[in-house]
């Protein structure tokens, strides 16, 4: 992947805001979607194709128009009103916006972008309008990189222009590290691999030499933790997403050492250690190499999570008889249950807004997909089906994406992603099977 | 090219000189299948025939036992399995043995990781109460990640809900 990308705010100079609000028209809320009402009716807006300002940039120019397009549409959040219904053509950057061209077409945000292409230079400059307010929604951006990095650009333009309607970051350009898996059900080979969070730019880290499971990206995206049975037993390994060179973590002793996550500054992991058939939570400090055992129970201590600011860790353990969620301190101590609901919970993970856990629920032969507060209040089940698993959180704690694995001998894993209402399932288009996703963050 | 990779880190891992079944960290049932030891070892097509040989420790005697939905209780059967497991054992002492831990599709992956390394190590507690020393014997546990049956109803699940005591040459005599 290119270093991306210079962002320029283009000045506000070549503006023509002032004059062109529209009298006579009723007044309008502002351009604004708030997520968390669980929006039904998509907001429509019009993307006209960027304009290519130098020879030979019309064909990026499309596909990056495309992609933006796709990725506002991708979320459930924005419907695009096509081209062949747009009354105002757009011919260059600068010119005045015909609001009320915009307007007649119930086209409520309005999206003009350019592209030039000097060599392998990519110069992509947009602007958002607020339509029936006549304002433009924040100042225009101009990003630079190269032209094989063209998706990235999209998905920046994408970020702001999600970020600013929706008053949420965005989480178009972030990448998602995933297992591989192919083969028949009794003889998978699995491996680890990364790709754009929309399926693009597919590459594979391991190959399939040795089992690998549950791949856990670092905070800034640069490490991942992953269990791997390379030498023949449940090991956590460390990888360097720009190198693919990996190393063994040291853990503390024990038969089995897995479900690795790193800590919100990347210094430090908890993980779950096997000893003598008991599963409890460790911590290890990478620059000291120093262990500490969090949880001491005969019960499976598993799955941890730590939330946000790195006070606390949400869990799972079976200590009263099934698998339940439980809250400790990060330094161990007496836990909290918050999960009280039918059925068993699992795989917890705290949001990066810190005010939501999602986890994978097991209940009368189906597993959901759910969250609740991190009191365990309010729980709401977003999926169901035959095996939904392992949900992880997009960087603006919108959307998660998850496992589902179809039933038979021929079934099996997808990944999937659904936003924190119940709404917009989808399945990214993969070829093969994958499983155990892990969202990493916002790009720099 | 397969086979010798998994030998090597089995070799690394344990310091084994000699595998009796260089797929055991395949995907083909993990070592457990005996019908493939014998047909790729054609020397040893009579080796069930001979009471120290591995294939008679994995067919005749049976190297798995099986537990209930969630369980790690053994069952009448399993611990009568697992009997002749620690004779054999107690009498063929150049083996070692890696008890694997397994579990059916329905669960979480590391739940079930953790459910199948119960498993392995309620095998390797009752081998040990049985006298077999605890330096010979070592656990992992696969979870739901290595299926023996490929269904998605009881038929197949109680096949994988297992634990398989998989035996290899002690690397010096």
């Amino acid at each position: 992947m290119k270093p991306v990308l210079s962002v320029l705010i283009l000045a506000m100079a070549a503006l023509f805001a002032s004059g062109l609000s529209a009298p006579g028209l009723k007044a309008q809320e502002p351009l604004r979607i708030e997520i968390t009402e669980g929006v039904i009716e998509p907001l429509p807006f019009a993307i006209p194709m960027f304009v290519a300002e130098t020879a030979g940039a019309s064909d990026v120019a499309r596909d990056i128009t495309g992609l933006v397009s796709a990725d506002l549409t991708g979320t459930g959040l924005f419907r695009e009103i096509p081209a062949s219904a747009h009354i105002s053509q757009v011919a260059t950057f600068a010119q005045p916006v015909a609001y009320a061209d915009w307007r007649a077409i119930n086209a409520q945000a309005l999206i003009i972008g350019a592209v030039s292409v000097n060599g392998s230079q990519l110069v992509v400059k947009f602007r958002l309008y607020d339509v029936f307010s006549g304002e433009e929604l924040g100042d225009g951006l101009q990003f630079a990189g190269t032209t094989d990095g063209w998706r990235r650009i999209a998905h920046k333009v994408s970020d702001a222009v999600y970020s600013r309607i929706t008053g949420e970051g965005g989480y178009f350009d972030s990448r998602i590290v995933f297992v591989s898996e192919t083969g028949p059900k009794d003889n998978r080979l699995k491996r680890l691999a990364i790709m754009d969070y929309d399926g693009a730019n597919v590459q594979f880290l391991t190959d399939s030499g040795a089992l690998v499971l549950a791949p856990r990206f670092s905070p800034t995206g640069d490490r991942v933790l992953y269990t791997s049975y390379e030498s023949g037993f449940p090991r956590i390994n460390v990888l360097d997403v720009a190198s693919v060179g990996r190393r063994q973590l040291p853990t503390a002793e024990g038969s089995m050492a897995f479900t690795p996550r790193f800590s919100r500054d990347g210094g430090q992991v908890i993980y779950s250690l096997s000893n003598g058939g008991n599963t409890d939570i460790w911590r290890t400090d990478l620059a000291s190499g120093q262990h500490t055992q969090l949880t001491n129970a005969p019960s499976i201590e598993t799955a941890p999570s730590l939330s946000p600011d790195g006070s606390r860790i949400v869990f799972e353990s079976d200590r009263s008889g099934t698998q339940q969620l439980y809250i400790m301190s990060a330094n161990g101590g007496e836990p909290t249950r918050i999960s009280f609901g039918e059925g068993r919970y699992g795989s917890p993970v705290w949001s990066p807004r810190g005010d939501l856990i999602a986890f994978t629920k097991q209940n009368a032969g189906r597993f959901h997909i759910g969250v609740m507060r991190t009191d365990g209040s309010e729980e709401r089940l977003l999926t169901a089906s035959f095996l939904d698993e392992g949900p992880t959180w997009a960087p603006n704690g919108r959307v998660l994406m998850f496992t589902r694995e179809t039933q038979g001998a021929s079934g099996g894993p997808r990944l999937y992603s659904v936003d924190i209402s119940g709404r917009n399932l989808r399945q990214l288009p993969l070829s093969g099977f994958a499983s155990d996703p892990s969202w990493g963050p916002l790009q720099q | 090219m397969m086979n010798l990779t998994k030998a090597t880190i089995l070799i690394g891992a344990l310091a084994l000189s000699a595998c009796t079944n260089p797929d055991r960290f395949g995907g083909t049932g993990t070592g457990n299948n005996p019908g493939t030891i014998a047909l790729e070892n054609a020397d040893q097509l009579t080796g069930i025939n001979d009471v120290t040989s591995p294939e008679y420790f994995t067919q005749a005697i049976g190297d798995r036992v099986f537990f209930e939905v969630d369980q790690v209780t053994l069952t009448a059967a399993a611990r009568a399995t697992l009997d002749g497991q620690a004779q054999w054992l107690i009498g063929n002492v150049d083996y070692l043995a890696i008890i694997e831990g397994h579990a059916d599709e329905q669960g979480t992956r590391e739940y079930n990781i953790a459910l199948g390394d119960r498993r392995a190590n309620a095998v390797r507690d009752y081998l040990v109460s049985k006298g077999v020393p605890a330096s010979r014997l070592r656990t992992l546990s696969y979870g739901k990640e290595r299926p023996v049956a490929t269904c998605s109803d009881e038929s197949c699940y109680s096949q994988n809900r297992r634990a398989v005591t998989v035996i290899s040459v002690a690397s010096i005599g």
